[in-house]
């Protein structure tokens, strides 16, 4: 990171002073209150069934797990970002001084990745905690998590920078993260839906994420090899980058 | 950059929005240690100029060099020698005032220990040292608008932009903000300002242009402008209900020049008692005569036909 960019990035970390608190306490309670609704009592259910290898709350909570970096990083590329445009108006303030746009970009990114870390590590202990972690390749589970933030939060950041208005971000919410969450694997076997929305699972970054993650904490193998999924993430970050990248100088030069 | 070039050079400055035309070929050249002024309306591209030289707006056309740089190329070198305060407000309203002064500085590259040294001397500066810990959000405009102004003078630039510095001001506020402004000019900080106030730009600048259209209609010296574009003295007339038309007619002849306005006729003069005077011999009977000394409000009435706040 360049000093340029960890100076905007500093600004975001002294704002995060005010409310650290409370995303600590979610980072911990989401997850437990998670595991315990649908992994342990819905999984009594369902493992009564018995149609998986592992018991239902091993299987989801590596799901849950990439889709809280999925969660986390639309969370803060959204109204952050449109905030930054347009209420607080820090980008703004940072781009009359040496800063530009691109060190902008790249601070305020740094900052929702290190949110999704630091979210994706709180889980990663409750799954601890619940005996969910079935080897020591579970720890790779949390970069995993990382890179699923960090393949949909630049795309995020860039959809918040040309919006107008921020009814718009319903759109994304309903459309694009709650079908996501939902449907890419990480409460059933992607194998059980149609062919045309097993496609679209296939094109989320989401459900790759969860392959890899579930892979790690698991032990088991991912159903395209690692190096696809995890060249898949790293495509929708670079991407995902340059189309911010070019959106933020449009947005911030005129 | 050599020895008294100007700081800020423009020639024939352009700024094009679509097929918009906001600065339409604008020829200025701002020396250090000067005070030099934008007047001009809501839409005369002011703030378009300002943020063409303030490096976030790349010319549409013409010339441009700042410190001796281009400011498309050099543009994070010559920002982190300019001092800005924006038309609109930038300000964290969940930080505190001194947070906002050092998070600031850090874009600038400069160390903890001289941020915090700085900002407290800034504070001092805008008087808002009482202030330092509490958080912005409950500030007054006055006090947002002086941490603003601090936050301009915390890598102690080399220029200082300020778009509309007392917009939206109370007169103490905006008379506590030109105290400040003329302080930095004694300690030889240029300074570039933009108004829509006649009074502000005649307190605070050595030198002006009046913008229209995207346009400088004129340029020179405050006093210059008013001696060269209007007379020594104007009395205003005002006829409570009556038809300005038919007493202007009755005017003819009486000071140099006349001017109607919706609400009252200005009698433009080098004495406007004697001008009074000749008002009422001609058996006129204004419901108010008031006489006062010209402004660069009638200098830019006379260059457009127009008030300036309306
Ligand atoms: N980003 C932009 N896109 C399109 N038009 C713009 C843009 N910025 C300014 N304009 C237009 O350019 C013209 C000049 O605007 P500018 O803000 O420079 O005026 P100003 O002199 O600062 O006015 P004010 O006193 O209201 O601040 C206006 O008509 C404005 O609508
Ligand atoms: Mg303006």
């Amino acid at each position: 990171m360049t000093r340029p960019t960890a100076m905007a990035l500093e600004y975001f970390l002294v704002s995060y002073r005010r409310t650290w608190r409370g995303t600590i306490f979610s980072a911990f309670v989401t997850p437990v209150l998670f595991l315990l609704a649908m992994g342990k009592t819905v999984g009594t259910y369902i493992d009564a069934r018995g149609g998986l290898e592992v018991a239902y709350l091993d299987y989801i909570a590596p799901g849950v797990l990439a889709s809280t970096g999925l969660q986390i990083g639309i969370f803060e590329g959204s109204f952050a970002v449109y905030s930054a445009f347009h209420w607080s108006r820090c980008y703004h303030a940072m781009r009359v001084s040496p800063l530009s746009p691109s060190n902008i970009l790249g601070g305020h990114l740094s900052y929702a990745m290190l949110r999704v870390a630091l979210s994706a590590t709180g889980f990663v202990l409750v799954m601890t905690a619940f005996g969910s972690i079935h080897s020591a390749t579970g720890v790779l589970a949390l970069p995993v998590a990382v890179g699923v933030g960090a393949s949909v939060t630049p795309l995020v950041f860039a959809y918040s920078a040309v919006i107008s208005t921020e009814g718009l971000f319903a759109v994304l919410f309903r459309f694009v993260m709650v079908p996501m969450s939902l449907f890419a694997g990480v409460f059933f076997p992607v194998d059980a839906m149609p062919a045309p929305a097993r496609v679209l699972a296939y094109l989320s970054p989401l459900w790759h994420g969860v392959e890899l993650c579930r892979a790690a904490t698991l032990a088991t193998s991912t159903a395209w090899g690692v190096p696809v999924h995890a060249g898949y993430l790293l495509l929708w970050s670079v991407a995902g980058f340059l189309i911010a990248r070019r959106v933020f100088v449009r947005k911030l030069t005129d | 950059m050599s020895e008294g070039e100007p700081l800020i050079e423009a020639r024939r400055l352009v700024k094009r929005f679509g097929d918009f035309v906001a600065v339409d070929g604008i020829d200025v050249a701002v020396r250090a240690g000067e005070v030099f002024g934008f007047l001009g309306p809501n839409g005369a591209g002011k703030s378009s100029a300002m943020r063409m030289i303030g490096c976030i707006s790349p010319p549409s056309g013409g010339s441009l060099r700042i410190l001796g740089l281009d400011p498309v190329a050099d543009g994070p070198a010559i920002r982190a020698r300019l001092g800005v305060c924006p038309q609109r407000d930038s300000l964290d309203d969940d930080l505190t005032v001194i947070e906002n002064l050092t998070v600031y500085a850090r874009y600038f590259g400069l160390p903890r220990k001289i941020v915090r040294q700085r900002a407290a001397e800034l504070l001092e500066f805008v008087r808002l040292s009482e202030r330092a810990l509490d958080r912005v959000e409950p500030l007054s405009g006055g006090m947002k608008r002086r941490l603003t102004i601090a936050r301009a003078l915390v890598n102690e630039p080399d220029i200082v932009l300020l778009d509309e510095p007392t917009t939206g001001l109370d007169p103490q506020a905006r008379h506590l903000v030109w105290e400040r402004l003329f302080r930095l000019k004694q300690r030889g900080v240029t300074q570039v300002i933009t108004t829509h106030y006649m009074d502000e730009a005649e307190q605070l600048c050595d030198r002006l242009v009046v913008m229209d259209h995207g346009r400088i209609v004129a340029e020179g010296a405050p006093r210059d402008l008013i001696e060269r574009f209007s007379t020594r003295e104007v009395v205003e007339l005002r006829f409570g209900d009556s038809p300005l038309e038919s007493v202007i007619a009755k005017l003819d002849g009486v000071g140099q020049r006349l001017e109607r306005l919706p609400d009252r006729i200005l009698v433009y003069a080098e004495d406007g008692d004697t001008a009074a005077a000749e008002v009422q011999r001609r058996r006129l009977v204004p419901t108010s005569v008031l006489v006062r000394r010209s402004s660069l409000e009638d200098v830019f009435l006379h260059l457009t036909g127009r008030t300036l706040v309306d």
